[in-house]
């Protein structure tokens, strides 16, 4: 093997040029298919960072007054949604994973010594967690289980009113700040993007602790809901849309009364031009490659018709068809995975570079963040160098293979 | 050790055929040193790739050190050819690209001899004809003799039984031919079997038997070999 892999680096080191030249064509394809998958995922993550914090899957659903007549009643009734009611949909629906109430009352002040916020006050459940499990929680902890059973007074502080109430590199955790005339311990910082960053102006509280202090029963003011994996997330909220507006006598058609909006409508356009857009890369990737190939196809054929009388010998000698084939194929194999992997490696390196840049100098481009090449992609790009290395070298040293020896040590 | 009966060999260019070799009776002891003369055109380069493996043939039989040869695999072939045979060259046929040492331990390669131990084996058989010191040079930086000589000491470095020589002399002047005919000489005075395809008469008359080749059909000079005295 490592003799083998001697006779090869010989023989390429004898055209050092045409070696380079060959290769440079398949490092060049890999290169420009790395490239072009980052760029592409770096449209994708521009993309996809303008959907906020919010998992792609969500269903809301939110009330007001109904605007068409029902069952004898007249429009302009105010529907309000109950925690009843999610139990009842809990029931009543199949493949709901996860369904939370959101509750909120009036935008209060918050403060914290001298400085003040005026910010939107929300009382939530344990499941509202699992709705905005993206949402990262950089300080502390999220409220729990026994927060809510003991209504205790804790709030989570989204990161715009921690800075402004505790300034910036503060750490809030554990201070008491004045919710609404009522003092509360922060217990921990989260920062949601979602409505631009708008949603990080919020502060959280156990949803027991918001109806001690604020009254108002079991009143929600949202349900949100996500589908179980394999779920049909339209149906689902077809269906949940249909109890709701039956408990609360609304018409099936009036969309005042009882709204919703589900995410997966956009999300799913997106993720079509998406499986568009890579297609068309793999595309354009898989074209550059391939004349890549073809050039060390070509040379392969050449490097076997001057070294036929070379084979020839080597035959003569002894060397079986199996042992002239593999030398090619390995030859062939070596070019393209050492070029193919310096394309990979370039072309990494190059979106690593424009990411950094990017990041380093806080430059926004509109739709375009933090490119990078998935594991994936490399590893198939790895594969596709093996295997298009086998087939570059397989026709001419299945030719180098039928070479007789005799007609060949007559060539000169 | 060669044993070939009644032979054929066509050679067909589109609806002509070329009847080459027609019905060769050939047998080669042990340890002969043999010639095979014939003007060219008399089959002589046909029956040395056959008896080299490097050919098939039409009809009759061939045995080669008890192996029978008749249409082998091209692996199979090849194998035959590592194991058993010796190939010297009218051309040399150095690889250029490699060195004197490395050129005479190429058999041993294909063979799946450790670097080392093919290494020591080249510099062994160098050694034996006389270029000991001349291990690293180049094919290009060698004479013709020398070269004639590096080909000598690869065909003979895988102990093979038969070592075939094709005009080993037609490229050399007279002073190398003389130089590498008693090298070959001694190669078979070590109980080597060699067989020597000529179109020189005083070559072919310091072996022990001349096969003339005619019209594709052989026949032997003499049976029996010459005393030593006359052979020297």
């Amino acid at each position: 093997m490592l003799d083998g892999l001697q006779e090869i680096l010989f023989t390429l080191r004898q055209n050092k040029l045409r070696t380079v030249l060959t290769a440079f064509g398949v490092f060049w394809g890999i290169f420009m298919l790395v490239l072009l998958l980052g760029a592409g995922r770096g449209m994708q993550n521009g993309i996809y960072e303008d959907f906020g914090s919010d998992v792609l899957d969500f269903i809301i659903i939110w009330t007001g007054d109904t605007s068409v007549a029902y069952r004898g009643m007249a429009p302009g009734r105010t529907i309000r949604l109950r925690l009843a009611d999610i139990e009842a949909v809990k029931q009543q629906v199949t493949g709901i994973r996860v369904i939370s109430a959101e509750r909120f009352v009036e935008s209060g002040n918050i403060s914290y010594e001298r400085k003040n916020s005026n910010s939107q006050i929300l009382g939530i459940p344990d499941e509202y967690f699992r709705i905005k499990e993206d949402v990262p929680f950089n300080l502390g902890r999220k409220t729990n289980l026994l927060d809510l059973d003991e209504s205790r007074k804790v709030v989570l502080v989204g990161s715009a009113v921690a800075d402004r109430l505790f300034g910036k590199g503060e750490d809030p955790v554990g201070k008491y700040v004045r919710v609404k005339d009522v003092q509360m311990k922060v217990v921990g910082i989260f920062y949601d993007k979602g409505n631009r960053g708008q949603n990080s102006e919020r502060v959280l509280m156990p949803l027991t602790t918001m109806q001690k202090i604020y009254g108002g029963g079991d009143i929600t003011n949202n349900i949100w809901v996500r589908p179980e994996k394999g779920v049909d997330g339209f149906e689902l909220e077809k269906k949940v849309l249909e109890v709701l507006k039956r408990r609360h006598d609304v018409a099936p058609e009036d969309i005042r009364g009882i709204n919703s909006f589900n995410m997966a409508m956009p999300a799913k356009n997106v993720t079509g031009l998406f499986i568009g857009i890579n297609v068309f890369i793999w595309f354009v990737g898989l074209g550059t490659l391939t004349a890549g190939i073809v050039g060390i196809s070509n040379i392969m054929i050449i490097t076997v018709k001057e070294r036929t009388k070379e084979i020839g010998i080597r035959k003569a000698l002894g060397a079986t068809p199996f042992k002239i084939v593999s030398t090619l194929l390995l030859e062939s194999t070596l070019v393209t995975g050492v070029a193919g992997y310096l394309g990979l490696v370039f072309g990494v390196g190059l979106l690593e570079l424009v990411a950094f840049g990017l990041r380093s100098t806080g430059a926004k481009l509109p739709y375009f963040l933090n490119p990078s090449v998935d594991f994936q992609a490399a590893i198939t790009a790895i594969f596709l160098l093996v295997g298009v290395g086998i087939l570059a070298g397989l026709m001419p040293a299945l030719r180098a293979a039928k070479i007789t020896p005799t007609e060949a040590m007559r060539a000169e | 050790m060669i044993k070939l009966q009644d032979v054929h060999k066509y050679y067909r260019t589109g609806d002509q055929s070329l009847h080459v070799l027609k019905g060769i009776d050939l047998h080669i002891r042990e340890g002969e040193l043999v010639s095979i003369m014939g003007s060219s055109g008399s089959g002589k380069s046909t029956l040395l790739n056959i008896l080299g493996v490097l050919d098939g043939y039409d009809s009759g039989s061939y045995l080669l050190a008890g192996h029978s040869v008749n249409n082998l695999k091209e692996t199979e072939a090849a194998r035959l050819r590592n194991k058993l045979l010796g190939f010297v060259f009218q051309s040399f046929n150095l690889l250029p690209f490699k060195n004197a040492a490395e050129n005479v331990a190429l058999p041993l390669y294909y063979q799946g001899v450790g670097r080392k131990e093919r290494n020591h084996r080249a510099e062994q058989f160098l050694d034996m004809v006389g270029l000991s010191d001349r291990k690293d040079f180049m094919p290009n930086q060698l004479s013709g003799g020398q070269k004639q000589r590096v080909a000598i000491a690869r065909a003979l470095v895988a102990n093979p039984k038969v070592i075939l020589a094709d005009e080993p002399t037609g490229q050399l002047d007279s002073q190398s031919t003389e130089d590498i005919v008693s090298l070959l000489k001694d190669i078979h005075r070590r109980g080597n079997t060699m067989i020597i395809v000529t179109h020189e008469q005083d070559i072919a008359d310091q072996t022990e038997r001349q096969i003339i080749l005619k019209d594709g059909v052989a026949t032997s000079s003499r049976e029996f070999p010459l005393p030593q005295a006359v052979t020297n």
